[in-house]
C-alpha cells in the first residue's frame, strides 16, 4: 500500500532475528468445571516484533490480548506453537523483558523509592547505588519528590509512571505493557504517551503495546496489529504507521495521515469489536 | 458532629460512662432504701456483699499496689502472656507459611488443624497441668494453644491471597524463589498477621488468666480466684479492675507497634 500507513509487508527483510516471535501459538485455559472443554483463547497467533520497534496490539475486550502478552512473557505456556526470544525457543520466564501489567502490580508495603529500586537491589546491585538511580527514575517519570510515599497515596496516574519507571530501570531489552494507560482520563493518558516516547526515543527498545484505544495505538506505534473477537482470537491484520517521529501525541491526531489510517483499521476492527460484545453478552 | 468526634470531648464522655457506672453503683451500694419505700425493710439495691462498693475496691486496690504484692503477680501474668504469644506467633507463622507453600501438606492436615482448633481449649487446661506441672508454663501452653491458631491461619490466608499480578511482577522482575518470600509472601503475611494483632494478644493473655484461675499459685487469675474462694467480693472486682487496666495498656501498646509497622497501609479517615 502507499502513503503513510498500508497493510504491512508479511515478512520484513532484515536478516537479525525478532526480539520477539509468536508462531502458530495456541493458549488455552481449563473449563471452570473439570468435565468442561478447555477454553481456547487465542488460536495459531502469528506475531513478530523486531528490535527497536513499537508495536501496538489492537482488540476488542477478552480478546486475548493479555493472554498473549503472558505468552511473551513466558507467565503462560502455550499448548502449541513457538515462542522466540531473539531467534532463541523460550523456556521459563522470559529475563530479557520488563512488564507493565494492567492490574495494580506494585508493592504496597514498599514506598515509591524501594518500588522502583528492588528491581536492581536483587540482581544484586548495591543498596545505596540502586537508591541512587532509583530516585534518578522518579525524576524522570516526574516524581522525584515522591519517593517516600506509599503506592496508597497516589493517583491512579503517578502509580501507572512508578511501574514505568519500576520496569524500566532494569533496562530490558523487550518492553510488554498491558493497557498501561487504561484507567487513566483522556488527558492524562496523553501526557503519559508522550512521556513515554520520550523514554523509548532514547535508547528503542522493542515494545508490545496492547491498548484498546485505536487513536493511541496509532498515535504511538511503528505497527498496529488487530485481533479477532475470541475465541480462538488471532491476528486478522496489520498496518504500518509511517507517522514521522518525534511525534506528539496530541498534534499527530490532527493529521490527514492520522485519520487516513484510523478510518482504515477502524473498518476492519469495528466488525470484530461488535462480536467481541455480542459474545459476553451471550456468555451473561 | 464534628465538634462530638474531637478528640477532648470524646474523651471526657468515655468518662462520663465511668463516671456514671461508678456512680450508679456507689449509690447502690451505700445507700439503703428506707423502710416502707418498696418493701418493709429498709435494703440496698446492690447488696455490699454481693457487688462491694467502688471505694472499697479502690481502696483495695490502692493497698495492693502500695505494698507491693501486686507486682509480682502482674508480673507473672506478663510474664506468661508474652511467651505464650511470642511462641504462639511464631510457631503460627513457621507453620502457616509451610502449610500455604505445600498444598499437600495443607491437604492431609487440613481436618486435623480444623479438629485441634474447634476444640475448646478449657478441656486441655488440667492436661497441661498434668503434662507441665502448675508453674507458669502449663499457662503458657495455653495461650499458646489460643494464639496459634489465629495467628496460623492469618499467615496461612496471606501468602495465599498475595495477588497474582503482584506475584508475576516481582517474577517478571527477577526475583528467585527466597527473594519471593521475603519480599512478597513475607510481608503479605505479616500484614495479615498484624490485622489479628489485638485478638492475638488478647487471647494469649485469656490463656495465661483462665490457666492461673484453674490451678496455678501466682498471677492475677490466682489472685482472683483466691479471693472467689473466700467469698471476698470486693478482692474480685479489684483482680478485674487490675486485669482490666493491664489489657487496656496492652492493647495500647499493640496500637503504637501495629501504627509503626503497618505505615504503608490506607487508613479510613476517621470521623468527617
Ligand atoms: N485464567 C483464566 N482461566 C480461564 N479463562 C481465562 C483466563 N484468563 C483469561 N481467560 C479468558 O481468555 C480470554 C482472553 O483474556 P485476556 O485477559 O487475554 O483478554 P484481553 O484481550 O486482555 O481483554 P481486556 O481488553 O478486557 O483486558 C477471555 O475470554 C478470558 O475470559
Ligand atoms: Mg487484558
Amino acid at each position: 500500500m502507499s502513503g503513510v500507513g498500508g497493510l504491512a509487508d508479511a515478512t520484513p527483510v532484515t536478516g537479525a532475528p525478532a526480539a520477539a516471535e509468536l508462531e502458530g501459538v495456541r493458549i488455552a485455559f481449563p473449563g471452570s468445571r473439570p468435565k468442561d472443554a478447555p477454553f481456547v483463547a487465542v488460536e495459531g497467533a502469528n506475531l513478530r516484533v523486531a528490535d527497536g520497534e513499537f508495536l501496538a496490539i489492537v482488540g476488542p475486550t477478552g480478546c486475548g490480548k493479555s493472554t498473549l502478552l503472558n505468552a511473551a512473557a513466558g507467565l503462560l505456556v502455550p499448548a502449541a506453537g513457538n515462542v522466540r526470544i531473539f531467534g532463541a525457543p523460550l523456556a521459563g520466564l522470559n529475563r530479557q523483558a520488563g512488564y507493565l501489567f494492567q492490574a495494580e502490580a506494585l508493592f504496597p508495603w514498599k514506598t515509591v523509592l524501594d518500588n522502583v529500586s528492588i528491581g536492581l537491589e536483587i540482581a544484586g546491585v548495591s543498596a545505596a547505588e540502586a537508591k541512587a538511580r532509583s530516585q534518578d527514575w522518579l525524576k524522570r517519570v516526574g516524581l522525584g519528590a515522591f519517593g517516600e510515599r506509599y503506592p496508597h497515596m497516589l493517583s491512579g496516574g503517578q502509580r501507572k509512571r512508578v511501574g514505568l519507571a519500576q520496569v524500566l530501570i532494569r533496562d530490558p531489552k523487550i518492553l510488554l505493557m498491558d493497557e498501561p494507560f487504561g484507567p487513566l482520563d483522556a488527558q492524562t493518558r496523553q501526557i503519559m504517551g508522550n512521556l513515554l516516547l520520550d523514554l523509548w526515543s532514547l535508547d528503542r527498545k522493542a515494545v508490545m503495546f496492547v491498548t484498546h484505544d485505536l487513536d493511541e495505538a496509532i498515535a504511538l506505534a511503528d505497527r498496529v496489529v488487530i485481533m479477532s473477537a475470541g475465541p480462538a482470537s488471532r491476528i486478522i491484520g496489520e498496518w504500518r504507521v509511517n507517522l514521522e517521529r518525534p511525534r506528539d501525541i496530541a498534534e499527530v491526531r490532527l493529521t490527514p495521515e492520522f485519520h487516513a489510517l484510523h478510518r482504515e483499521i477502524w473498518g476492519a476492527l469495528r466488525e470484530e469489536v461488535v462480536k467481541g460484545y455480542r459474545q459476553t453478552e451471550g456468555a451473561a | 458532629m464534628r465538634l462530638l468526634s474531637s478528640r477532648p470531648v470524646l474523651f471526657a464522655l468515655q468518662l462520663l460512662v465511668a463516671v456514671a457506672i461508678i456512680g450508679i453503683w456507689h449509690i447502690g451500694s451505700t445507700w439503703k432504701v428506707p423502710a416502707g419505700l418498696i418493701s418493709q425493710k429498709s435494703f440496698f439495691l446492690l447488696d455490699p456483699f454481693f457487688f462491694s462498693t467502688p471505694v472499697a475496691v479502690f481502696e483495695r486496690t490502692w493497698k495492693d499496689f502500695a505494698t507491693g504484692v501486686i507486682w509480682y503477680h502482674l508480673g507473672i501474668t506478663l510474664l506468661e502472656t508474652a511467651l505464650a504469644f511470642a511462641i504462639g506467633a511464631a510457631g503460627g507463622v513457621v507453620i502457616g507459611f509451610w502449610f500455604a507453600r505445600r498444598r499437600i501438606v495443607a491437604a492431609v492436615f487440613d481436618p486435623y488443624v480444623k479438629m485441634a482448633n474447634a476444640l475448646p481449649r478449657v478441656v486441655l487446661a488440667p492436661i497441661f497441668a498434668l503434662w507441665l506441672g502448675l508453674g507458669i508454663w502449663s499457662k503458657v501452653a495455653l495461650g499458646v494453644s489460643l494464639v496459634f491458631f489465629i495467628v496460623f491461619f492469618n499467615v496461612y490466608q496471606g501468602v495465599k491471597e498475595v495477588s497474582p499480578t503482584v506475584l508475576n511482577n516481582a517474577r517478571m522482575l527477577g526475583m528467585s524463589e527466597r527473594q519471593l518470600l521475603r519480599h512478597v509472601y513475607w510481608p503479605s503475611a505479616l500484614t495479615w498477621m498484624f490485622s489479628s494483632l489485638h485478638t492475638s494478644v488478647g487471647f494469649a493473655l485469656v490463656g495465661a488468666v483462665v490457666g492461673e484461675y484453674l490451678g496455678s499459685a501466682a498471677g492475677l487469675g490466682y489472685r482472683i480466684h483466691q479471693a472467689e474462694g473466700v467469698f471476698d467480693v470486693t478482692g474480685v472486682f479489684s483482680g478485674m479492675l487490675v486485669l482490666a487496666v493491664f489489657v487496656i495498656l496492652i492493647d495500647a501498646v499493640v496500637t503504637v507497634i501495629e501504627n509503626r509497622l503497618t505505615v504503608w497501609r490506607p487508613t479510613v479517615p476517621a470521623g468527617h
